[in-house]
């Protein structure tokens, strides 16, 4: 039945997609076999694989890296007071500042380099994790935290097996939101100043008014990206959640 | 007393110890309490409700160190504690559980503890899978399998039914008679530990003060009805008396 109703949706979708298609034109909206045309295409010639790769690099290296800090940032300022004051002017700073104002900034200051693009993307995402993180480390049990202490847990032990269990739900909303927001930010990061990855793929389709070739990379992309998801995150979240009871 | 002896003694010597309200001013939880438990010896800690003896076991363990005054814990100071909560990982297994905190012990002492406690069925289980009475169980074998020097039970038997509570003291007494080990036990209940203890410590109501420190002569595994009711008798004259 589930399957049903998901199928029927996206046929729905696609019959929406061609009268539009039919409505507005094809050069302002081609058809969706024109599209998967160009993704066959772009897939034979190897563009495709190698700029969704490009891309896809970037967003694993800004998204670790993001996750990383973020989890340690935002453990520091959930648990230490004095952290949580000192830092939380930056965090509200970085979460006001426009994402183009970042990347423009990193690439003047930085040059139209790797690490400007990575950095740019980095700081778009990490007050985000921060603060979903902080949220989590307020949440931490004491309790817990008393036992791990009495029976002299190492730092790694207690890191490993009292806390990050509890901030596993912080932890899966942080990457929820941050792998689809990561994605965004590095196709503008590619169209700004990168010579290569779907974003400036993008943009050379922009400059040629080729909407076929938008909408190919992008729903591409879209592609691997709910492979993730299906694949890779929700299994993860199915791991990490084992021990609750479900009901039978 | 040997001197090996003398350095598994647990010594406790508080002068006071007081919480800051939050409408200003000071609450006094404990007055002047002095214990000493000798080596391998099991004491009981007896007070009504709310008069700071979790207080007490949370300076003793090092939770607490905002006091006036000194403890000295047995050599080494290994300890193991039985929280009031079973205080077990939720997300680990049982078997997880006892190995995180005592990541040292071996296979067979794992199995012996596993065995005595009637859980070895239950291993692979997870917390939340475990009635409160396996818990407290697992939460005891955590306790045992580092091997302390000091042993902590804050209300090892409260709120499981009365035949539970016999069985898991039975198997308690079992497992310090195998390892004996310096141990304080709390309760509000005397009958749920006058049957185990070697000292019983009677506290006052809130600021506790020590208001009998009672040797109990005749071993645990002679200990008749009647010398139970007699030790029951003495220590509720002193607590009227005070």
């Amino acid at each position: 039945m589930n399957l049903v109703l998901r199928l029927a949706s996206i046929a729905l979708l696609l019959a929406v997609w061609l009268a539009g298609s039919h409505l507005a034109g094809p050069r302002l909206l081609p058809s969706p076999q024109a599209v998967g045309l160009a993704i066959v295409a772009e897939a034979r010639s190897g563009a495709l694989a190698f700029n969704l790769g490009v891309t896809l690099a970037r967003v694993a290296a800004a998204f670790s890296i993001a996750m990383v800090l973020g989890t340690a940032c935002g453990l520091a300022m959930g648990r230490r007071r004095l952290v949580d004051r000192i830092g939380d002017p930056w965090l509200v700073l970085l979460l006001n500042l426009p994402a183009l104002v970042i990347i423009v900034l990193a690439y003047i200051w930085a040059g139209l380099t790797e690490t400007a693009a990575l950095a740019a993307v980095v700081l778009n995402k990490l007050p985000l994790a921060t603060v979903t993180v902080r949220e989590g480390a307020r949440a931490l049990d004491r309790d817990l935290d008393e036992m791990a202490q009495v029976f002299r847990m190492g730092s790694w032990t207690r890191f490993r097996h009292v806390v990050l269990p509890q901030l596993t739900p912080y932890l899966a909303a942080a990457s929820r939101s941050g792998l689809s927001l990561v994605w965004k930010i590095v196709l503008i990061v590619e169209l700004l100043g990168r010579p290569n990855g779907v974003g400036f793929e993008i943009g050379t389709a922009f400059q040629l008014f080729d909407v076929t070739k938008i909408l190919a990379y992008a729903l591409a992309f879209v592609a691997v990206m709910l492979a993730i998801e299906t694949f890779v995150v929700q299994p993860f979240e199915r791991y990490v959640s084992r021990w609750r009871p479900r009901p039978a | 007393m040997s001197r090996a002896g003398d350095q598994d003694r647990l010594e406790v010597h508080i002068r006071r110890k007081s919480y800051r309200k939050a409408s200003g001013g000071e609450l006094q939880v404990l007055g002047d309490v002095a214990l000493t438990i000798g080596s391998g010896e099991i004491a009981a800690l007896i007070g009504p409700s709310g008069c700071g003896k979790t207080t007490l076991l949370r300076i003793i363990v090092g939770l607490d160190t905002d006091f006036d005054g000194a403890v000295h814990l047995p050599a080494h100071g290994r300890l193991g504690v039985v929280f009031q909560e079973p205080r077990l990982l939720p997300w680990r297994t049982v078997e997880d559980n006892v190995r995180l905190a005592a990541p040292e012990a071996s296979d067979a002492a794992l199995d012996a503890l596993f065995g005595t406690l009637g859980l070895a069925a239950h291993r692979r289980h997870y917390p939340g899978e475990l009635s409160l009475g396996q818990a407290r169980r697992v939460a005891l074998a955590r306790a045992f399998a580092v091997e302390p020097e000091l042993l902590v039970l804050d209300e090892p038997f409260v709120s499981l039914d009365a035949e539970l509570a016999i069985r898991l003291r039975g198997e308690l007494a079992e497992l310090v008679a195998r390892r004996p080990v310096t141990t304080l036990m709390v309760s509000h209940d005397v009958d749920e530990v006058i049957g185990l203890a070697d000292r019983v410590f009677l506290l006052s109501g809130s600021p506790a003060r020590v208001l009998a420190d009672m040797p109990i002569q005749n071993p645990r595994s002679v200990r008749s009805a009647a010398d139970v009711a007699a030790i029951r008798n003495t220590l509720s004259r002193k607590a009227a008396a005070s």
